[in-house]
């Protein structure tokens, strides 16, 4: 598991002047599954584009190691559903994600029959299949979630970035999305660094976790960093941490960022 | 030529005998397909209001171009080619359901109406008036216009065949298309312009109030139908082109303008699939 995937070394960030993150350090290798936590407006999802090179850093350095090119990311953004009204089912929406930006017509013949195949393959792997030909726009929150990571997986990625998938699902959907992340994980090998407002859904799966807060971040072990010595500390306020009765943390008096959340739905 | 018998094949012998009326065929066959497919990712991308708004800016290109002696066609094309550039340049623009642009939007629109009312009353000896330019005519339609609207209706449709995948990718799902290194931005740009080549040519045979009825009714109609893109977009070619020729038809042997006919019978097709899908509601075609 030497095999380094991304590679974060005293990175920053800053957006409208105002520094997000500084000295986050980080290091995510092949089939790894860490999650980025941390409270509202901390720049979880800053970090997760700063990784997709889709923001640039005011310092530092994060450099993708071999296996973590750009077609070697499956990305999953942070989103609402998509409009009930939308008419193009599950199944084009998986495709597109494997062969969606190239230019010309899906002319017919092996490439297509190929890429028809891989679709079922992936739709079938998230457990789709009954609703995959559907209009996404009437399938469940659920359901879309499930769809979308077919198709974040759609070109073998080593390397999933999820940001928030489990938002606005309810429990018994994110436990079993939550499940379904971790098997893809485990069984195609797949390295995940998602974005979770709640690490509990999660927990049992986590090989690593990386805290942010202003100042930097805490990285290692859910049981290592998730103690309140450790977030007292990143957070400079006393942190508690409970653990309830059937094992689930309950971080207390964590602080809110300031109101301008412009890391969210950005 | 005779007037309506119950022989269609001859009906159809004798009208085509007349060149006026073979080149509203002509025209009106070109129009329809390159505004189905057009369309068809319009509708998918939430841009109706766009394009009702570049062809309503056609109105005014159409009238000065009446009263300056220059080819109507020209008139459209400027203009509504000019409003897609400047509707894609402005930040937001065009994007769907922008609430905060809605009203600069509507003004504008009043505004083209307006200076579009203005031309047709400086062009004193304008036959029928506005009319024709807001609610379509089939007559007068030139055989240049003909060759102008297939001409390019051929780029428009090459240009879509090029890009089409990449641009559905970017409508339905705008970030991963982008890390995907999909030009969103790009995308967004071109297909306004389609639009607008699409909006004149539609508003030559429908008028530009009209274009809605070859522009989001077909497409509309065969997203009922089916959401496969493929075949939503070859169902709504056969809607608009059933539409067309059968609204040309009529309105040969009607004292009622073109524009009526293509509206009535393309919003009575969505009314009976829509009234059909009520019934049988199947999702999985």
């Amino acid at each position: 598991m030497s095999d380094v995937l991304v590679e974060v070394r005293d990175a920053a960030v800053q957006l409208g002047g105002r520094t997000v993150w500084r000295h986050v350090d980080a290091t995510v290798s092949a089939g790894e599954f860490v999650a980025i936590l941390g409270p509202n407006g901390v720049g979880k999802s800053t970090l997760l584009k700063a990784i997709l090179g889709l923001l640039p850093l005011s310092s530092g350095t994060i450099t993708r190691g071999a296996g973590g090119a750009d077609r070697d990311i499956g990305y999953l953004p942070q989103r609402r559903t998509f409009d009930a009204s939308l008419r193009v089912r599950g199944v084009d929406v998986v495709r597109l994600g494997l062969d969606g930006d190239r230019w010309g017509l899906p002319l017919p013949g092996r490439r297509s029959r190929a890429a028809n195949r891989r679709v079922h393959e992936l739709v079938e792997l998230v457990g789709a299949t009954a609703y995959a030909h559907r209009p996404i726009g009437e399938c469940s929150g659920g359901e879309q979630q499930r769809l979308l990571i077919a198709q974040a997986l759609a070109r073998r990625p080593r390397l999933l970035l999820l940001d928030e998938p489990l938002d606005s699902l309810d429990l018994p959907n994110q436990a079993a999305v939550a499940a379904l992340i971790a098997q893809v994980c485990r069984t195609e090998g797949v390295a995940v660094i998602m974005v979770a407002h709640d690490v509990n859904p999660i927990l049992p799966y986590l090989d690593r976790v990386i805290y942010l807060g202003r100042g930097g971040a805490a990285t290692g072990t859910p049981a290592d960093v998730i103690t309140a010595p450790t977030l007292s500390a990143l957070y400079g306020v006393p942190i508690e941490v409970l653990t309830t009765s059937d094992g689930r943390l309950v971080v207390v008096g964590q602080p809110e960022a300031p109101a301008h959340h412009t890391d969210r739905h950005a | 030529m005779p007037g309506f018998s119950w022989n269609i094949v001859d009906d159809i012998r004798d009208m085509w005998s007349v060149p006026l009326i073979l080149n509203a065929f002509r025209a009106g066959t070109v129009v329809a397909v390159i505004a189905a497919v057009v369309g068809w990712f319009m509708v998918v991308r939430r841009q109706s209001f766009a394009g009702h708004t570049l062809a309503l800016v056609g109105f005014p290109g159409a009238a000065a171009a009446v009263w300056l002696g220059f080819g109507i066609t020209g008139g459209y094309f400027a203009t509504c080619l000019a409003a897609a550039l400047v509707i894609a340049l402005v930040p937001g623009g065009g994007r769907r359901g922008g609430g905060a642009e809605s009203a600069t939007i509507g003004t504008v629109q009043a505004f083209a109406l307006a200076t579009g009312m203005l031309f047709v009353a400086l062009y004193r000896g304008f036959l029928g008036g506005p009319t024709s330019l807001l609610f379509g005519s089939f007559l007068g339609v030139s055989r240049r216009q003909v060759v102008a609207l297939a001409v390019v209706g051929v780029v428009v449709l090459a240009v879509l065949a090029v890009v089409g995948r990449p641009l559905l990718f970017a409508s339905v799902d705008p970030d991963v298309a982008r890390a995907h290194g999909v030009p969103v931005r790009l995308l967004d740009v071109v297909f306004l312009v389609l639009l607008g080549a699409t909006a004149a040519e539609v508003s030559q045979i429908t008028g530009a109030l009209l274009v809605f009825a070859l522009l989001v009714l077909p497409p509309a109609t065969a997203q009922l139908v089916s959401s496969r893109p493929g075949r939503g977009m070859a169902v709504a070619v056969l809607v608009g082109l059933a539409t067309i020729w059968v609204a040309l038809f009529v309105a040969v042997y009607s004292p009622y303008p073109i524009g009526f006919w293509v509206t009535t019978l393309s919003f009575g097709g969505y009314l009976l699939v829509a009234l059909y899908r009520r019934v049988r509601p199947v999702s999985a075609r």
